[in-house]
This record gives C-alpha cells, structure tokens and sequence, in this order.
C-alpha cells in the first residue's frame, strides 16, 4: 500500500471519528430513538458513504468501491429476504400449506389449486443448478417470455396504440365566429381558438410525420423524406423539453443530499 | 275635528289589520318539509360482456328530479345479500338527473373492494335532497356473472386481427424469397463495428439490459439483439459482460448467449459467469456497473432494453472511458439522455427493429414489414378520424372506443 493512501485512509478515520463523537455529544436524543452513540455513527456512516459515491466524479478510488460493493451486497441481500417474505411466505404458503402457515406465522387462505403451477415452475427453474436436467429450466422461462408477451399485446394495443389514435382525432378547423373572436385569447394556457386550432395541428402533423420517421420498409425520398425529416426535428424537441423537465428532477436529488450534509451532519442551517 | 281623528284611526286600524291578515297569509304559505318522491322502476342486472364483478342498476329519475334541475341532490345506492337488509351504502354520489350506475368491484378475495362473482343481491337507490332522502322498492335478487367476450375490446381484437393477417402474409412472402427493402439505420450497421473495435483494442464489451423484466417489450427485444451480439463476439472471440437486474431476465440472458455461442459453433467459449446477476435495486446496480466500467473498461457498451433514472448515469460513465456507446430504449423520458451521452440511440421502436435488421431472417423481415403496413393503416385511420371531427361526424371515433374492463 502506497504512504500516499496510509496517510489518507488515517485522515479520513480520524475524521470520522471526530464526526461520530461530536454527533454523539449534541445529538438531541428521545426516548424513542436510539442512543446518542448509535444516532452519532449512523450520521456520520450515511455522510461518508455519500462522500464516498461523490468521490466517483473524480476518479474510481478505494472508498468509492468500498460504497459500492457495501451498497450492491446489502440491497441484493435485502431483495432476495424480500422476495422470500413476501412472495413465497407471503402468497403461496398461505394458499398451499397449513402447516407452513402456521410455521411462518402467517393467516391461512386456504387451498387453492392453482398455486401449484407456480410452486412446480418454481421448481423447474432451480433445474438450472442440475448439470444433467437443466434444459427443463427453459420450460419455465419459454413459459413467462411468452405469457407476458401475449398478455402484453392486448394491453398494448389498448394504451398504446389505439387510445393514442383515437386521441388524435381533432378537429382542424374551428367553427369560424368572426376573426375578433378567433384571435381574442392568444395566451398558451388559453383555450382560445387560435391556440386551439394551432395546436391541433401542430399534433396531427407531428404524430403524421412522427409515423413516417418509423416506417423501415421504405426509402425516405421525396416527399416521404421531408415528413421523415420533419417527424424526427418533432421528436428531438420533444426529448429537449422531457431532458430539461427531468434534469430539473435530478438536481431536487442533489440538493435533498446536500440539505442532509450540510443541515443533517454538519448543523449548517440552509 | 274628533270625526277627522275618528276616521283617521279607523284607517289606521284598517290598514293594520289587513297588514296582519297579509303577514298571516304569507306564514301559511310558507312550504312543509314534504319529503320527495324516490326512483321508480328500478332495474338490477349483471353487466354484459364483463368479468362477472359488477352489477348494472337503471331506474326512472324521482319526480322531483326533472332533469337535474329538481330539489334531487343525488342518488345513493345501497346493497345487501338479504331482501330484509341490513342494506350498506356502496359509497357512491351519482348526480341528479342520472340513471345508470355500474355497482363493481375486484375480482381478488382478499381486497376490500372484492366484488363476489355469482352471489345473490339486493338493491336500493335512495334520491338524496336537501330536505330528506327517499327509497326505492328493493329490487333483487341479483347476481353477476362472467361472459367470454368482453365486447368493449373489439377494437382491439379487430386491430389484433389485422395484424396477424399483415404479419402472415409478409412472412410467407419473405419466405417465398421476395426482396424487401430495409432502409439503413446508423445504430444497428453501428454493431458490428462496435464489436470489432472490441476485439482489435482486445477489450470486453458490456451488454447492458436495463431494468425491465423478461415481461417487457423492450427487455424481450433486448433478448434477441443479445443473441446476434453473442454470436459475434463468439465468432471475433472477444469476452462479453452482462451484468442483470433482475433473476428472471438473467436467466434467459444466459440461455440467449449460450445459444449465440452455440450459433458460433464456438460452445466451449461460453463461460456462464459473464451473466450474471448483479442486484435487484436501482441505484445500487447503477454503481456496480459503473464500477465494471471503469475497472475493465469495455471498449463497447451496449444500452438496449428498458431504462429509468440510471441511463445518464450510466451512460456518461461509459462516455468517460471513451467507449463507443449503442443504446436503444422505448422510455420517451430516457431517450434524451442516449441521445447526447452515446455514440447511436435507437429511438422507441428501431430498438423492435433491430432483431429483424440484425438477423434479416424472413420471419423477422415479414414482421417489420406487417409492422410498417400497421403503420400506414393507422395514418389513413387518423386522416379519416381528423376529416370526421372537422365534419362532426362521430360514429368513425366511437369504433376506436376501448373499455376495458378487469
């Protein structure tokens, strides 16, 4: 190991210590909480680790894999619990055993038959482990793969495709009531005529050209060119309006961490 | 002089008393609570073309509920499984001057909202005013029940229809032998460059598959691109990452590129430890994979698949170690992301595409080109639906109306 790196890793325990036991000192504790002491090193544990995943922005380093390998191994461990908890103690013992109801603690439903598919593809997944019979296993994944994807196509179909059609049929044109009252709301939040009628347009000849940019069978040439062009500049200004939106969700996340460094850990009201 | 006063205080008291009489008069027309007529000829009746969870109830507006317009406030329902009650109000305020309501529920036991199926009930429909409520005669028993077809898809089962239609018969065509164009798209002609500036660098390649499931449209497209990408590195013998998200989706990543491997007549370069399972939680197996990256720094990264908050993360991570970047997503919200932090992005549904263009199997090609028909079915349906708006003319929308029903 490097002096460099000794010398680091020395600072930063110190620091950590420092951190924990000045935490401890003015935590305000209740008799609902947990113990100064404990309230201290959590503080402090949540501050490095988030300084830890920071560090990455400079370069990959010792404490940022020491984060990582920290935050995969107990997220991964707490999933699988989960999982076990809610979807094998949860909904298939309750529905299939007595006995193990009563030994996990959980109400028994009651038989219901159907539950066993599950629990035998359950079964025929864990074939994979076997060297001999693993090739049962694809039964189970040919199973979901295709389930899922005929279940999907319906709601699909529904949502996606012919609700949006249908959700397209606007009228172009308004019921002319003089030019005065066409133009009389001009505010884009108005339901005006003219912004109406504007932005009719601007979504049948965006979702029109939209269609075009995606058909693949065909040469975009000529005129079918143009509204190719013309769907995918909709496009590109519709991703510039959705990356500003979310990049605006993102820094919220930034400032939730730093509002925890600074107010949180370091007691610097912002 | 006395006359004069006399007479003045006969008119005096004249007027008082017919103001008495008057004040009388209007106290007495002043109007009783009278309470208010109820609904009349109420109907109870399974719902049709349904799952068999709810049921329909119809009846003739109260008398005093002309239109909306009356002293009827609203209408309550109340339901019990004996004709003599106790009778429960379903919780619902159906304005006046309606008379229709669906009375359903959940079809899972164990929700509050459970609607049993084949079960026997009785009604009530109460009019609500603001001077009292008023019953209707029970009506019951009543009991649902489930019907095959739910009439309310049919337009999704004519637009399912069609397409299988469209997807048969370009298959068969393709396989016929028939020339069918495909127009070049830089992401997918961009694959096997990408792989092959891997093996000259000596590099891995990581294939990322997002965070959907083996249920997503996306992640089973994803599947087949693998496979395609497999075979490659297979033939270029180069080493391919995937770290997954999710079990299920890993193991059929396995199964795919075992079969590229397979595909590559090369099976004894398939090492089953290049797919593996990293976590099921987003953010811990965004660092993961950025960890990967920055350690084995793969000289290509493939994004295809489904992808949430992560993809920039991700993908700024892979653009700092210079790798060449191919992503492909149908999240509307994460495309803008690939757009500006990789080399290609295929947008919605060129990620579909892929397979078909990668493969140039006839199945595959006669699929994108029914697809493409689909495509242009849906802009006449469009142009007409607009022609029919502009010219109020409705019955065109209604046959794309889709109620779902659970």
């Amino acid at each position: 190991m490097r002096k460099s790196t000794i010398i680091i890793t020395a600072a930063i325990a110190v620091l950590f210590a420092s951190s924990w036991i000045l935490k401890a000192k003015f935590a305000v504790v209740s008799e609902a909480t947990m113990s100064a002491f404990a309230q201290g090193f959590w503080v402090t544990f949540s501050a490095f680790l988030t300084l830890a995943v920071f560090s990455f922005l400079y370069k990959d380093n010792p404490f940022y894999k020491f984060a990582e390998h920290l935050y995969v191994g107990v997220s991964a461990a707490y999933w699988m619990s989960l999982g076990f908890w809610t979807t094998l103690v949860g909904n298939l013992v309750p529905r299939l055993s007595q006995g193990l109801s009563e030994f996990f603690q959980v109400p028994y439903i009651g038989f219901e038959w159907h539950f066993l598919i599950p629990l035998a593809f359950g079964f025929i997944l864990l074939m994979r482990l076997s060297p001999r019979g693993g090739w049962i296993s694809r039964w189970a994944l040919a199973f979901i793969v295709g389930t899922t994807a005929g279940l999907n196509l319906p709601r699909f179909l529904s949502s996606d495709f012919i609700s949006q059609i249908s959700a397209t049929f606007m009228p172009l044109l308004v019921d002319w009531q003089g030019i005065g009252h066409f133009f009389s709301n001009l505010s884009l939040t108005a339901s005006g005529q003219f912004v109406g009628m504007l932005s009719n347009l601007v979504v049948f000849f965006g979702v029109l050209c939209g269609i075009v940019y995606f058909f693949f069978s065909k040469e975009h040439k000529g005129a079918f060119g143009l509204g190719s062009r013309f769907g995918i500049w909709i496009l590109m200004i519709t991703f510039g309006a959705s990356f500003g939106y979310t990049v605006m969700g993102r820094i919220s996340l930034l400032v939730g961490r730093l509002t925890f460094l600074l107010d949180t850990w370091l007691n610097l009201t912002v | 002089m006395l006359k004069h006063i006399m007479s003045l205080m006969l008119v005096v008291m004249l007027m008082m008393t017919m103001s008495w009489a008057q004040e009388e008069a209007v106290s007495d027309s002043v109007p009783q609570a009278v309470p208010i007529s109820p609904p009349t000829n109420v109907r109870a009746f399974d719902t049709p073309y349904d799952n068999g969870h709810s049921i329909t109830l119809e009846w003739d507006l109260s008398a005093d509920d002309p239109d909306g317009k009356g002293r009827v406030l609203s209408y309550r329902i109340l339901r019990s499984d004996m004709p003599d009650g106790p009778f429960v109000d379903r919780g619902v305020a159906i304005p006046a001057g309606e008379h229709k309501h669906n009375d359903k529920g959940v079809k899972e036991s164990d929700n509050e909202n459970y609607f049993p199926k084949g079960k026997d009930f009785y009604y009530k429909v109460v009019a609500v005013s603001a001077d009292g409520e008023s019953e209707s005669a029970i009506v019951g028993p009543v009991h649902s029940a489930g019907q095959f077809f739910n009439r309310g898809l049919s337009a999704v089962a004519i637009a399912c229809l069609i397409f299988t239609v469209l997807t048969i018969y370009f298959i068969r065509k393709a396989r016929r032998g028939a020339e069918l164009y495909i127009r070049p798209l830089a992401g997918i002609d961009a694959v096997d460059e990408a792989i092959g500036r891997a093996t000259e660098m000596g590099k891995p390649i990581l294939y990322i598959m997002g965070l959907g499931t083996a249920a997503d449209i996306a992640t089973i497209a994803s599947f087949t691109i693998l496979g395609r990408v497999a075979k490659k590195v297979a033939e270029y013998q180069t080493s391919l990452i995937v770290p997954c998200y999710d079990p299920i989706v890993m193991t059929v990543a396995q199964e795919t590129v075992k079969t590229g491997y397979y595909d590559a007549g090369r099976p004894d370069a398939y090492n089953e430890d290049d797919v593996f399972f990293l976590t099921n939680q987003q953010f811990a197996y965004v660092s993961g994979v950025n960890g990967i990256m920055v350690r084995q720094k793969p000289a290509t990264n493939f994004y295809l698949g489904k992808f949430y908050a992560e993809s920039l993360i991700m993908a700024e991570t892979g653009n700092s170690i210079n790798s060449i970047q191919i992503a492909g997503t149908d999240e509307v919200t994460q495309i803008p992301f690939f757009v500006v932090a990789c080399d290609y992005t295929l947008i919605g549904e060129e990620l579909y595409a892929a397979s078909a263009y990668l493969g140039r199997e006839p199945v595959l090609l006669g699929t994108l080109k029914a697809q493409d028909w689909a495509k242009a079915c849906v802009l006449i349906c469009i142009i007409l639906g607009v022609l029919g708006a502009i010219a109020h003319q409705t019955w065109f929308t209604d046959l794309f109306k889709v109620i779902v029903s659970e």
